[in-house]
């Protein structure tokens, strides 16, 4: 099946809108050039905020009709970088300016075992994979994680479809997920080398499943994820970029990232990807006043330890203690 | 599904599209070695093909992640095959494996890796919906590796849309008059023919009694019974299964010996095996090749049968070239049909119905 990696612009109206879960919007849009949407895929969406406009990604939860309704969902977070309150706004008949469906989260065939794993809104990249498997009759087993039941979207629905394939853990209810239990059980399962492993979830959780990963000897290329960068180790905050060699200091707000806040101060970076991954925009780091929040998938542990380069597009400085009054600070080298 | 459900499908398309839900033939099975890469296309679909340290079949996308350099020029290293251009590194799952110049891999860099089954002594790929991709589904060729049968067959190149070629196999009066040295006959023509189908098989019957053998059977003949001379009865019974494979029963027996009614033991047997995979909307992979169940010791045989069939059939490749070209040069001219042609028009029916259900047109795209 073709694989669309391909980003081209299209007008798509809003037809249905409701809430899934507390705080997780279902928006479902209507495109001008229906597209099928394959597991896995994603919309950008070009949202005007507060004058400025940014783009966002979104995982395509549901396509149907040969792409003619594609499902989104997507969950209000206060720390956000202000998209998901603008698509909270969102009512049945706005038009949104959207891409057609990007695929880099592709669902590989072959493998003899296939286990999602979603932590919160990260199931919306999983659950047409999901029903993609059990078309298949694939062996395959799905993993929620979430901090409340009331904020997991898609909860009892998935149940119903997925039965006993699926495995769920809820904070609060005191069933967390043990990480180090999953990814033992598939390093001692059948054909653990044939088992292929999809997450989507918050930073922490994805770096906990790789480091397991790693640990139980589990080869890497079979432990596929997807991030747009979105979460890290501290909430988003203010902080201030140094550019010595400009000889002007940049702010970036909660909402915006570096890379934003650089180009809406005129400063021309090289990006690509702007989700972390390809490092296009790695730049040296001269100094930090406070921590470095790397939130990329592009530079290696090793590296993000030494805090000598960052990546402009998803990268965040935070104060580390909250008792510090005086906004983090990056200097960075920018020739 | 009756008839009756269906929308009329009325004038044949000339440039017929293909399924993509569906099982083609990509190679021979040694075509496809852990030696080298071998670029093919697949139904508009360029593929890389290649075999990993334990023997599975692998077709992966033409083209590199990266800057799309064509990995079919790359190198194998066991379960990987590394791109020609900046040397990226990928599983039989697509994945990529290493990126030399840098500490971690981007976790989008994947090429899509495509269902393969081997069967029949080829290797067959599913460039379609994977949810769909039942291996079970692969068309029955069963001749082609069955201890009770043997023979070999080729490839053709064919420069021209797959269902030309169908419609060739479909209807074998043509044989007459484009195999006349071979196997070609006036009873051809003459004998009465019977066609049958289901949702994805058609069969057409044509037997004709009490004819002189032309020179390949009587050939076949002799070398189960030497000397033979005499009158035969002749059959060709084709069996279509969707999209496009058609195997064909073919023999003569002595006259008059009960081979119409199920005695074939005073004659000779031979399957042509036939299954056609669109390479794009003009070009065709044709592979072919005669399978046979009698002296199945005599390589002199195999090799006898599969010369005499590639110069039968380099005498259809020609004709199916000149069609096609005659097609491209008279775009506003239909096609009419012959009452001959009822075979070939049971598949249209049938191929029609795939597009429909997965919402493609029957006239491929005009190029
Ligand atoms: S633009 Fe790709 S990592 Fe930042
Ligand atoms: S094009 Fe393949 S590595 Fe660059
Ligand atoms: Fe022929």
């Amino acid at each position: 099946m073709a694989v669309n990696t391909q980003t081209w612009w299209q007008q798509g109206r809003v037809v249905e809108a409701d809430d899934l879960a507390e705080g997780v919007r279902r928006i479902v849009l209507s495109p001008d050039r229906p597209v099928h949407a394959t597991p896995g895929t994603h919309v950008d969406l070009r949202l005007d905020l507060d004058g400025h406009v940014r783009t966002r990604s979104y995982s395509v939860l549901r396509s149907e009709d040969g792409g003619r309704r594609l499902t989104l969902g997507v969950q209000l977070a206060p720390s956000s970088r202000g998209g998901s309150r603008h698509m909270h706004g969102l009512e049945v008949g706005d038009v949104v300016e959207m891409t057609g469906p990007v695929q880099s989260f592709p669902l590989g065939v072959g493998a003899d075992r296939y286990v999602l794993v979603a932590g919160g809104i990260g199931v919306t990249a999983l659950v047409a994979m999901a029903d993609s498997l059990r078309r298949r009759g694939a062996d395959y087993t799905l993993v929620l994680a979430g901090r409340r039941r009331a904020v997991m979207a898609y909860l009892e629905e998935l149940a119903d479809t997925h039965g006993d394939r699926i495995r769920v853990f809820v904070d609060d209810e005191g069933v967390r997920l043990d990480v180090d239990a999953l990814v033992g059980e598939i390093a001692g399962g059948p054909a653990p080398a044939r088992t292929e492993m999809y997450m989507c979830g918050p930073i922490r959780l994805m770096d906990a499943i790789r480091r397991a990963w790693v640990a139980h000897e589990l080869p890497e290329p079979n432990l596929r994820f997807e991030t747009f960068g979105s979460s890290g180790a501290w909430a988003a905050e203010e902080f201030v970029v140094h550019l010595p060699q400009h000889d002007r200091s940049v702010a970036v707000t909660t909402d915006t990232s570096m890379l934003d806040a650089l180009e809406d101060a005129g400063v021309d970076v090289m990006w690509d990807c702007r989700k972390g991954e390809c490092g296009i925009c790695q730049v040296k780091v001269l100094d930090v006043d406070g921590r470095i929040d790397h939130r990329d998938v592009f530079l290696s542990k090793k590296q993000k330890e030494t805090n000598t380069s960052l990546c402009l597009c998803v990268t965040r400085a935070a104060r580390g203690e909250p008792e510090r009054s005086e906004p983090a600070a990056v200097t960075l080298h920018l020739p | 599904m009756t008839i009756l459900d269906q929308p009329p499908v009325t004038a044949a398309s000339k440039i017929f599209n293909f399924p993509r839900n569906a099982w083609y033939v990509a190679a021979w099975d040694h075509e496809v070695t852990a030696k080298q890469p071998l670029a093919r296309t697949i139904a508009d679909v360029p593929l890389a093909l290649w075999r990993n340290s334990d023997g599975r079949a692998v077709a992966m996308a033409d083209a590199c992640w990266h800057r799309l350099a064509p990995l079919s020029k790359g190198k194998l290293f066991g379960d990987e095959i590394q791109c020609p251009y900046h040397g990226l590194r990928y599983n039989s799952a697509g994945r990529c494996t290493s990126m030399p110049a840098q500490e971690t891999i981007n976790p989008s860099a994947i090429v899509p890796s495509y269902p393969v089954v081997e069967r029949h002594r080829y290797v067959w790929v599913w460039v379609g919906d994977p949810d769909l991709a039942d291996s079970g589904s692969v068309p029955d060729m069963h001749q082609m590796d069955s201890p009770d049968w043997a023979g070999d067959g080729e490839t053709i190149y064919a420069p021209c849309n797959y269902q030309l070629v169908l419609d060739n196999l479909m209807d074998l009066t043509h044989e007459e008059f484009v195999h006349s040295s071979s196997i070609g006959q006036d009873e051809l023509s003459e004998a009465e023919f019977e066609v049958s189908h289901d949702d994805t098989h058609v069969t057409v019957t044509r037997w004709m009694r009490d004819i002189d053998a032309p020179p390949f059977w009587l050939k076949n003949m002799r070398d189960k019974f030497p000397g033979f001379s005499g009158k035969v009865d002749r059959w060709q019974i084709i069996h279509f299964e969707a999209p496009s494979t058609i195997c064909i029963d073919v023999g003569v027996a002595k006259a008059g010996t009960g081979a119409p009614e199920g005695d074939r033991s005073q004659g000779v047997n031979g399957f042509v095996m036939n299954t056609i995979t669109p390479e794009t909307a003009r070009t065709s992979h044709y592979f072919w090749a005669f399978m046979r169940n009698y002296r199945l010791e005599s390589q002199t045989i195999t090799t006898q049968l599969r010369q005499g069939v590639h110069g039968v059939f380099g005498e259809d490749e020609e004709m199916l070239a000149a069609q096609q070209r005659a097609i491209d040069a008279n775009p506003d001219h239909e096609f009419y049909s012959l009452n001959i042609d009822a075979g070939g028009m049971w598949v249209r029916r049938i191929l029609d119905r795939m597009l429909q259900a997965e919402g493609l047109p029957a006239a491929a795209a005009a190029k």
